[in-house]
């Protein structure tokens, strides 16, 4: 009789599916996952060790490029514990751009999330559709920051400018014709305040169209319904947060339950699934973007009625005003200062966890006194989750490790760090 | 919230005399610190005991205190020469707290039922750095003390799979350690002749923009 024997089978690093360069080694008997072993690392760049060697502005865009789907949030979770530290806090109004640019960094996410997840089940459509959306909303970061992924927005204090008065235009070429560049742009005729908004009233309905095709597509639900279960116990012990916590039916929200920011004001619901399998995890992130719309009206709303500054007023943490410097000689300095050696944080330690669109994103900042942190350790969820894969598709078969990899919502940029 | 972190400052006191070293709060954040003896009865408690209930491990990670409080560069003054743009390595600031060892793994732990959060710092005086470790207690420390054994070299006794993670197979020494070079020692370039990647002493040199400065703020 012949030996029956596992096979052992390389997932990755080059895969379209391995979300980046994950490394899966799958040991399996017939097409049956028995262990699954990822190998990490292959993006590591020592983020931590570089943010040392730096004075706390500088890494600020290294923040950008941990979870480069969700860039303003990392950014969210460092400069709150630099704030802390510090002990300074952000003007309101300053605290409300942070949310509602929070809120579509999280939309950007988790459009992402379901682009990339349905098309490693196969729905090509909806990854076209998701692109969309997340076009307007790159769209918004480039209008307040000059760039469309890695922002360097927020800052110690505050956010690097007050949101614009209008928007760029697109402009008619050989690939775009005088009337479509009109079409387009049409809802950017006012300020990024009433695009922002114009995008909102949009959204609910571009959901609703990702939905038709999938939450009752018959496909979908055999890809998903029962596929990675996990129970809350278990979720809670393997350290997951976020939508992988939220879809086992456990009700954790950090924007609820340790509020920052100006969560507190604003009226939003946090959904739970049920079974705790793909299905419901991506019902939970659909729920959400609509939450992360209502919250974006919300901000917008404020912030159309409370103009003021965005930053605070002390040159030991912002720069001082171009202007002034040019004829002020004590914003000379304080702007010499700041760009050559930076500020000093005071000694101390501080953990400050955000609900990041993946789930708890923490910052570890031990400080000791000087002007460059002395160890930073960025907690990202994605690492925890991919830890607890071989939870997840033990006795699934391989085409079901897809779906459970994409459900995770991993990016190796912040896995690796 | 049912109790203040004072309060519970004061319980964690009570409960665990004698097996801590310090309990202090500060920024609003409680941090117990002990050593590698009386982690595991520690933990246990603070995961199984109603009253703390910490069920999640949010995260480990190492920590290196070799240059800690050290700067670069300092001077309080101006001179009539100006300033060298020169580094000294190892300037010691000023009168800086002192650490019982080299290198500490510390523990951020959640309370889902009590929502709240604690941070356990634990020393390690042994050379090399070793430590019971917690996979038994919570699932989830099981990639983040192979990160520290990676980047730190910490040892976890008890760890079911301590293998590197995020560096490359094969590598020597641990990064994060601060007497590691953050240029690192070996660098790696496609050799033409023997028509494969080869490794070989980093070429490139670490220039200092920034100094290190330490200022009372």
């Amino acid at each position: 009789m012949p030996e029956i024997r596992n096979m052992t089978i390389n997932f990755g690093p080059q895969h379209p599916a391995a979300h980046g360069v994950l490394r899966l080694v799958l040991e399996m008997d017939g097409e049956v996952i028995q262990r699954a072993d990822p190998h990490i690392g292959l993006l590591h760049r020592g983020t931590e060790k570089l943010a040392e060697s730096k004075p706390f502005n500088q890494s600020i865009g290294y923040l950008d490029r941990t979870d480069y789907i969700s860039m303003m949030c990392n950014e969210h979770a460092y400069v709150l514990a630099i704030e802390k530290l510090l002990g300074i806090a952000p003007p309101k109004r300053a605290q409300y751009i942070r949310v509602m640019f929070a809120e579509i960094t999280r939309i950007l996410n988790h459009t992402f999330w379901l682009a990339a997840h349905a098309l490693d089940c196969g729905a090509m459509t909806v990854f076209l559709y998701a692109f969309r959306e997340r076009e307007d909303l790159l769209d918004c970061y480039e209008a307040v920051s000059g760039t469309r992924m890695h922002a360097t927005y927020f800052r110690p204090g505050g956010v690097y400018r007050d949101l614009p008065d209008r928007m760029p235009q697109y402009q008619a070429s050989r690939w775009l014709s005088e009337k479509e560049a009109a079409a387009r742009n049409a809802d950017r005729q006012g300020s990024l305040l009433d695009f922002i908004e114009a995008f909102t009233q949009r959204f609910p309905n571009y959901i609703d169209e990702y939905e038709t095709l999938l939450t009752d597509n018959r496909i979908w639900k055999q890809r998903t319904v029962g596929i990675g279960v996990i129970s809350p116990e278990r979720a809670i012990a393997l350290g997951f947060t976020g939508c992988m916590l939220r879809g086992s039916g456990v009700e954790w929200d950090l924007r609820k339950k340790q509020p920052y920011e100006v969560y507190p004001e604003l009226d939003f619901d946090i959904p739970v699934g049920k079974e705790g399998d793909c299905y419901d995890r991506y019902l939970v992130h659909i729920e959400e973007m609509r939450q992360s719309n209502r919250i974006i009206k919300q901000c917008v709303d404020w912030l159309r009625a409370n103009p003021g500054p965005v930053m605070i007023d002390d040159h030991k943490f912002s720069p001082p005003n171009r202007e002034k410097m040019k004829g002020d000689m004590e914003s000379l300095i304080h702007h010499f200062k700041l760009f050559t050696e930076g500020y000093c944080v005071p000694e101390g330690e501080v953990y400050v966890p955000i609900e990041h669109p993946k789930g708890e994103f923490g910052v570890y900042l031990i400080s000791d006194g000087a002007n460059k942190p002395y160890r930073i350790k960025i907690r990202s969820s994605a690492f925890t989750h991919l830890s607890g894969i071989n939870d997840l598709v033990q006795g699934h078969m391989l085409a079901d490790v897809v779906a459970v990899l994409s459900t995770l919502d991993i990016v190796f940029g912040e896995v690796d760090r | 919230m049912s109790l203040t972190n004072d309060h519970l400052l004061e319980r964690l006191r009570e409960r665990f005399n004698g097996l801590l070293l310090d309990a202090r709060l500060a920024t609003g954040q409680i941090t117990l610190e002990l050593l590698p003896e009386s982690l595991i009865e520690v933990c246990l408690a603070l995961r199984d005991e109603p009253e703390f209930s910490f069920a999640q491990l949010s995260d480990v990670c190492g920590v290196d205190y070799l240059n800690y409080g050290k700067a670069d560069w300092e001077t309080m003054d101006t001179t009539s020469t100006g300033f060298s743009r020169g580094v000294d390595q190892g300037v010691y600031a000023k009168t800086v707290r002192t650490f019982p060892a080299r290198f500490a793994s510390v523990y951020q732990l959640l309370s889902l039922t009590h929502n709240r959060r604690l941070r356990v710092r634990c020393f390690l005086p042994s050379d090399p750095p070793q430590v019971s470790s917690v996979t038994e207690l919570w699932p989830s420390a099981n990639w983040f003390e192979r990160e520290a054994f990676d980047l730190f070299g910490i040892l976890f006794e008890g760890h079911p799979d301590l293998r590197r993670i995020l560096t490359d197979y094969g590598f020597m020494g641990h990064p994060f350690r601060k007497d590691f070079p953050l240029e690192g020692n070996v660098e790696v370039r496609y050799d033409p002749d023997q028509k494969r990647v080869i490794y070989q002493p980093v070429t490139i040199e670490n220039r200092v923009l920034v100094p290190r400065v330490i200022r009372d703020a």
